[in-house]
């Protein structure tokens, strides 16, 4: 489903400071797995997400989404992201639309449904993420963990076939946290296709087919969940876990 | 309560302006008979405009006239101002080389010379070739002018939208002009308003600068009215107070507008 092969990216730093967010970076992803990434920050994880609907170019190698080379001079990258979701770290809800037109607006203008069909749609997301009461209220009467849930239906709305959660719940209160992870989990279990970078263990622990560790732009360890939270093998990544287990 | 004491203050401050203002006319003792009652007939006035006309009727004084025609410049060149911003400012954030540099020598070149200057050089050299009306020249000029302001109002306005904005749109698949349509553009407006509206109040004022090209405005009626009347203080207050009243309905439309427009925050 998804197929990362080679794949290089530099950053320079506005003091002319190169650093390898991905070095040499191969993975391959199948349809209706849930991968978790973890690693120190710094280590490209956001990176390879972000390359994966191209809001990062890449400087070396290859990325396809169900075939279509998503970094291609000729593609039609707005076609290619239809199909992939992407939840952020901040949420990066339209604040100037209710709840309701968050998750319409690029239902109508990118997949050109109507406006009865999109809030249908949008009803059925809503609920789903238990916040359908909420729909005619802006973004800024939401709580962190509201938002969050409504970003999460805006980006099913379109019906992708892949999910990015880029640190979807890293700015949330402690106690909002589960909220938003219930909806994941569901999603999960639903069969849908997830790429979660995250620090919330539980979660990976508990959904994922596989976790990945990631340094230095690097996959340092692969592996199922009990193997990795029993007996990982790698140094740098049994050091990683004691710090934050 | 909080108006009363506005307007309490308002007036304290009118009184001692006023006080002052006598105090001080007084003291270089100029004398000055007023004739405000030569005034009103530069405003409306009821008669024959001309000597064959066949009966007497309401007309409006040059002082309206010139009023209508600066709103008229003023209204005009507010709209392309704006058409000339928006291209601007967004082609100054482009990623296109060429866009980024042309748009910018516009910007410098149109705010580092004087206004003045670009009228007589549109009115005589460009309206020359293209045979423009003064009017048109004016329009040009002043369009030409505040849109370089405009457009770097622009500019600052979408850059302060978080670039977060950009991605989520652009990740639910949207093409970059329909996030700036959608999501980048109606946020940006709100926080442009502001400066925008002090640019169009700008505007108002330097169109009386298109009067030096023979166009019938209100500063340029004004001047021929006190040629005629020698009452130079009557119709000069007159014509601020003229000016001021179209400023101040700009101010209050816009703050109406900003007020309307906060319900999202």
């Amino acid at each position: 489903m998804i197929d990362a092969q080679n794949v290089y990216k530099t950053f320079i730093t506005p003091d002319k400071r190169k650093v390898e967010a991905l070095v040499d970076f191969t993975l391959h992803i199948d349809r209706g797995e849930v991968v978790v990434i973890i690693g120190p920050s710094g280590s490209g994880k956001s990176t390879f997400l972000r390359c994966i609907n191209r809001l990062e170019e890449i400087d070396e190698g290859k990325i396809t989404v169900e075939g279509q080379d998503l970094h291609a001079p000729k593609a039609d990258i707005n076609k290619i992201r239809e199909e992939i979701g992407m939840v952020f770290q901040h949420f990066n809800l339209f604040p100037h639309k209710t709840v309701m037109e968050n998750v319409t607006l690029a239902q109508e203008v990118v997949r050109k449904r109507s406006k009865k069909e999109a809030t249908e749609i949008a009803e059925a997301l809503l609920k789903k993420v238990g916040i359908l009461d909420k729909k005619d209220v802006y973004p800024s009467q939401l709580s962190g963990g509201q938002q969050q849930r409504v970003a999460i239906a805006r980006a099913l709305a379109m019906q992708p076939k892949v999910m990015l959660f880029d640190e979807a719940t890293s700015a949330l209160d402690p106690e909002m946290i589960g909220e938003v992870l219930d909806v994941m989990k569901t999603l999960a279990r639903e069969g849908m296709t997830m790429v979660v970078v995250t620090h919330e263990m539980g979660f990976a622990r508990e959904v994922a087919d596989r976790v990945i560790f990631m340094d230095a732009g690097r996959i340092v360890e692969t592996g199922t969940p009990e193997h990795f939270f029993t007996s990982p093998e790698n140094e740098r990544t049994k050091l990683f876990l004691s710090q934050i287990l | 309560m909080k108006f009363t004491r506005r307007s309490a203050i308002t007036v304290v401050v009118l009184i001692v302006a006023s006080y002052l203002f006598y105090y001080f006319f007084m003291r270089k003792g100029i004398t000055y008979s007023w004739h405000w009652y030569d005034v009103p007939k530069y405003l409306f006035y009821y008669g024959k405009r001309f000597s064959d006309d066949p009966a007497p009727a309401w007309h409006m004084g040059a002082l309206m006239m010139g009023l209508v025609l600066t709103l008229k410049i003023s209204v005009v060149s507010i709209i392309f101002a704006i058409i000339i911003g928006l291209v601007v400012g967004i082609a100054r954030l482009s990623d296109e080389p060429i866009t980024k540099y042309l748009s910018s020598c516009y910007v410098e070149l149109i705010r580092g010379t004087p206004l003045l200057v670009q009228i007589y050089i549109i009115y005589f050299f460009i309206g020359t070739m293209l045979r423009l009306s003064a009017f048109a020249a004016g329009a040009a000029a002043l369009s030409i002018f505040e849109g370089a302001y405009v457009g770097e109002i622009v500019r600052a306005g979408i850059q302060s939208i978080h670039k977060g904005q950009m991605e989520a749109a652009r990740s639910l698949g949207m093409s970059y002009s329909q996030a700036m349509r959608h999501i980048i553009l109606p946020q940006a407006m709100k926080r442009i308003i502001p400066p925008l509206a002090g640019q169009f109040i700008s505007l108002i004022k330097d169109s009386s600068l298109v009067s030096v090209i023979a166009l019938a405005d209100l500063t340029f009626r004004a001047q021929q009215a006190v040629a005629q009347s020698l009452n130079a203080f009557e119709i000069y207050f007159t014509a601020a107070g003229l000016y001021l009243v179209m400023t101040f309905t700009l101010s209050m439309v816009t703050q109406y507008i900003e007020r309307r427009m906060a319900v999202s925050d």
